[in-house]
């Protein structure tokens, strides 16, 4: 191979291999190239997002750590702080689902690790093709399984998350994992190596030639050839990790490390150069002195192997003996492969030769690309939306049983009963409500977690929907009585060298920063994953928002059942602006996906939560819902099945509504969506309380009554619970199901 | 009292079981699988998990952890013993009780609240039930169908030594055990997890019935 057909294989550019030799001022060999291509990848060097990325913002008064770190931290109060992140692993679930679900959610694991945290919680949120097709449902199936393989084992519970299907993620599902860890905040543990002559210590596994070259392949389009890059793909060991999370936190605990580092993507490589290039500092590595797995590898191959469940630590000399006998105690093979260095590079020596020595601040400083932002012209023609061109269903009932059996809105049990959501005994709100809510043992405090994401409407309208999806997590959060603090996020993309791919990510971007600051809920940790296309087109732009929030009485939360006959039904919210467009509904009962759907008014939903909040936390509201995907009556039945109760909606009132929102049709304000309303359902004698508090609301009706075993809506909709709740409660990974959508 | 718990480097719900022992007012006593004895323990609960990673058969290689000879010693000699979920997948391959669990029916991992009903109260850990008491308690496994021959089933069930009972059986075991006991009864094994709903605030204190029977028993 000449050197241009070996950056190309590597995923180099010419552009990106005249820099090497500019910033080198020599020709690089294949080790030092290596080194550049996975450092430089999109996956590790943020080269097409970064300028983008600098639009969130990034503090606020509970952040301990912004983005930068392993993961974001924030403050809880009584010294708990939260550390959290989100992460991507699409490739390797496109040709690999079951390994690469698992190790996407064993590499989320360590990031929480590296920053000494105790790994509590683990979201996921999934996107996949409809399930008629055969491959989907094997990925989806697979994916399921990895996630619950892995996180089963290893002993963290899986509490909240979610799915949706499109047809743009054929063949490229997304599989954004995030972990949650609890910390006490003067225990915090940074990355950067520092002091000259300290050890570089690996612990963990063995390294083999898993996932070599792993984020090169995750930051290309998935192909035919792909496949062919199954053993692109890592193996994970759960039990291994176990043992490294309980070793590192007693390492920890024992105060023998100076700094700690995961090993992902580009293993030894990415760590050792990050780590140095944090501190300033240069980091000698002695390929010969790393444990292998296997014979016969190349230096190269071991500083870029991707073997999972391995940390790197960085170790003063007279601890070192100590850390190994830890080490061992877990079983793990602890071993000395290098040490701090003065001379800023990344060295990698084998035996007495230097195979390859680069500048760590070169690795770690990926070339930039900044592209023009061009409005594609697909916007218009699926912006285009009239509600007349879709006729009223004659049949309520059934087009309310049609939409809660649908794979994007009927319930999710059949996924979560396959992960452990209860280990630890700290789960207080299981998987099904609006968040899930976690205690912290000792103390009252409490945290609530949720990941949203909204690919359909931000294709119909990037920025609008990069908004809507940072304030859906925000109405989540309140649903359950939680104070929303900071996000995560997970910017899934198609190529960003099309103008396409780059107008979605810069516009969602700019939306979700909009969302950000209105809602005062910064920025903490990310991750980007692009690329995401398959020769049949790019994915929805999905970025996927992870949210934490905080409760100070865990005690003081909702759900969204129905608790109580007799109970009064409030819808909170400023009630115009619910529309049709981009609606679930449109793309379950008329196979469509179009129209603008509303913007979100975010100062209105701030109200709205925030009311709907200080309800739960006074003591005054126990269910609470927020109206989302397919509208208000999917939220009211979704309260009443969860509750085991019925409940009826007033016939005045409703028809006040369809004259009103719904312009004479009962479909818009059944199944619009976008206003931002919240559901609470309180008793008569507490309705005098409720109602001196809703003086501050933007909006609100009192719809209707809880009782009886029918959903009753006027004269338009009357269904007996056990039909609304034998059409949600389908096994999604039964028969094939799922209609036809086009765009 | 000092209760025992288990620690094999799988162990996933050792802390939880050791924070139920101790908010029950007993003195929690970590036991690591290489040690080779039970520091005084009055009781020992084998907790669930993946003990050494469960890939060959779950409990398998655990049941020649060191400090499972003292466990064996301990429950000859009629020591309280209770193995829940992994614990009571080990305490069957180590034949201090009868039977397997296999893998699901389902084929699938199961994380739910099921309702069990407690079917004897002569054994040291349901002492505190009443008799047919029906508790809601939270299963997660993937290997928890029970299985034994016929006769083995028969004997058990006409020995009474069926401990808890399905009402509704997420994993298609023989006869709807959930939960089973040696010849002496002191050695108890459940897939239910009873430190999961230990506590107000997990919404459920029904699991506090099992895990205070061995303290009542103590004391009388």
């Amino acid at each position: 191979m000449n050197i241009q057909e070996t950056c190309s294989a590597l995923g180099l550019s010419d552009f990106e291999y005249d820099r090497i030799l500019e910033l080198l001022g020599r020709p690089p060999n294949y080790l030092e190239l290596s080194l550049f291509s996975v450092m430089w990848s999109e996956h590790c060097g943020y080269k097409n997002s970064r300028p983008l990325l600098g639009r969130f913002p990034n503090t606020g008064p509970r952040v301990l750590q912004g983005p930068g770190e392993n993961a974001g931290v924030v403050e809880v109060g009584d010294g708990w702080a939260l550390a959290f992140k989100v992460e991507s692993h699409n490739h390797p679930s496109a040709v690999e689902p079951y390994e690469g679900a698992a190790t996407g959610v064993g590499g989320i694991i360590r990031d929480i690790l590296a920053m000494g945290a105790r790994p509590v919680a683990l979201l996921d949120s999934l996107r996949f093709g409809p399930l008629d097709e055969e491959r989907n449902r094997y990925l989806f199936r697979e994916v399921v399984r990895g996630i619950g393989g892995y996180g089963n084992a290893v002993g963290v519970p899986t509490v909240g998350g979610e799915v949706e299907f499109a047809s743009s993620y054929s063949n490229n599902p997304l599989v954004n994992a995030m972990c949650v860890g609890l910390i006490r905040t003067e225990d915090l543990v940074r990355s950067s190596a520092t002091g000259e002559g300290n050890l570089v210590v690996l612990l963990g596994s063995k390294t083999g030639r898993d996932g070599i070259h792993g984020a090169t392949f995750a930051s290309d389009e998935l192909t035919e050839e792909s496949e062919s890059k199954r053993s692109n793909v890592q193996v994970g060991d759960p039990f291994a990790e176990k043992m490294l999370v309980e070793c590192c936190l007693q390492l920890l605990g024992e105060g023998l490390l100076v700094s700690l580092q995961d090993l992902g993507a580009a293993g030894i490589t990415s760590s050792a150069s990050e780590m140095a290039a944090k501190g300033g500092v240069g980091i000698e590595v002695q390929t010969d002195k790393v444990p292998l797995r296997e014979s016969g590898m190349e230096p190269y191959e071991v500083v870029i192997s991707e073997s999972q469940e391995r940390m790197l630590a960085v170790v003063e000399p007279e601890k070192a003996e100590r850390v190994l006998e830890v080490a061992g105690r877990y079983g793990l093979v602890g071993a000395v492969i290098g040490r701090v260095a003065n001379h800023g590079e990344l060295r990698v020596k084998n035996g007495g030769e230097t195979a390859g020595s680069v500048p760590a601040d070169h690795l770690a400083d990926a070339p930039v690309y900044e592209r023009e932002v061009v409005r594609p012209s697909y916007l218009d023609e699926a912006q285009s939306f009239d509600p007349d061109d879709y006729p009223q269903p004659d049949d309520y009932n059934g087009t309310l049983l049609r939409m809660l059996a649908h794979p994007n809105l009927c319930s999710r049990r059949s996924i979560f009963e396959q992960y452990d959501h209860q280990v630890g005994a700290d789960t207080v709100v299981l998987p099904g409500a609006d968040a899930a809510v976690m205690r912290i043992k000792g103390t009252n405090l409490g945290f609530a977690l949720t990941t949203d994401g909204r690919g359909r409407h931000c294709f119909l309208d990037p920025r609008g929907g990069g908004a809507a999806t940072v304030a859906e997590a925000y109405r989540n959060l309140s649903c359950v009585g939680a104070e929303p603090v900071a996000i995560t996020n997970c910017l899934n993309f198609g190529s960003p060298e099309k103008p396409e791919g780059y107008y979605q990510l810069s516009e969602c971007i700019e939306g979700m920063a909009e969302a950000c600051q209105a809602l005062r809920t910064p920025v903490a940790s990310g991750n980007v994953s692009l690329y995401n296309e398959t020769d049949a087109g790019a994915v929805y732009p999905t970025p996927v928002v992870g949210m934490v929030g905080l409760l100070k009485d865990v005690s003081r939360h909702a759900t969204p059942g129905f608790k109580r006959e007799g109970d009064m039904v409030v819808v909170i919210g400023s009630g115009p602006g619910i529309s049709l467009a981009g609606s679930k509904y449109l793309e379950i009962i008329h196979g469509r996906v179009a129209g603008k759907p509303p913007e979100p008014d975010l100062v209105s939903e701030r109200k709205t939560a925030d009311l709907v909040r200080n309800m739960i936390r006074s003591g005054l509201v126990d269910t609470a819902h927020d109206v989302s995907g397919g509208g208000e009556l999917v939220a009211l039945a979704e309260m009443a099945f969860a509750g085991g109760l019925g409940m009826e909606y007033e016939g005045d009132e409703l028809e006040r509504m369809i004259a009103g929102q719904g312009g004479g049709r009962a479909d818009v304000p059944f199944f619009g969506e976008g206003a931002g309303d919240i559901v609470v359902a309180v008793p008569p004698d507490r309705w005098d309380e409720l109602q001196a508090v809703l003086a501050e609301a933007p909006g609100y009706d009192q719809i209707g009554t809880v009782g009886g075993d029918r959903f009753k809506i006027g004269d338009i909709v009357d269904v007996s619970l056990a039909d609304l709740r034998e059409a949600y409660e389908r096994d999604l990974f039964g028969a094939p199901g799922g209609a036809e959508v086009t765009h | 009292m000092r209760i025992g718990v288990t620690i094999f480097p799988g162990s996933n719900c050792d802390r939880d079981a050791l924070c139920a022992v101790e908010q029950m007012g007993a003195e929690p006593v970590e036991l690591w699988h290489a040690d080779a004895d039970l520091k005084g323990s009055d009781a020992v609960i084998l907790p669930g998990g993946f003990s050494y990673g469960d890939y060959l058969r779950p409990g398998a290689i655990a049941r020649f952890a060191k400090v499972m000879a003292p466990i064996e010693d301990f429950a000859q000699a009629g020591g309280p013993t209770l193995g829940v979920c992994n614990g009571f997948q080990v305490l069957t391959e180590a034949h201090l009780l009868p039977g397997a669990l296999l893998r699901n029916a389902g084929m699938r991992f199961v994380c739910r609240r099921v309702r069990v009903r407690v079917e004897t109260t002569e054994t040291p850990w349901t002492s505190a039930c009443e008799p047919g008491e029906e508790l809601t308690l939270p299963v997660a496994h993937n290997e928890g169908n029970y299985f034994a021959d016929p006769a083995t089933l028969e004997q058990i069930q006409a020995e009474e030594r069926v401990v808890l009972r399905y009402l509704e059986n997420p994993n298609g075991s023989a006869n709807d055990i959930a939960g089973v006991c040696n010849e002496g009864r002191n050695v108890v094994g459940i897939m239910p997890h009873p430190e999961r709903v230990s506590d107000p605030v997990l919404g459920s204190e029904e699991g506090v019935r099992i895990l205070r029977s061995v303290l009542a028993g103590a004391r009388v």
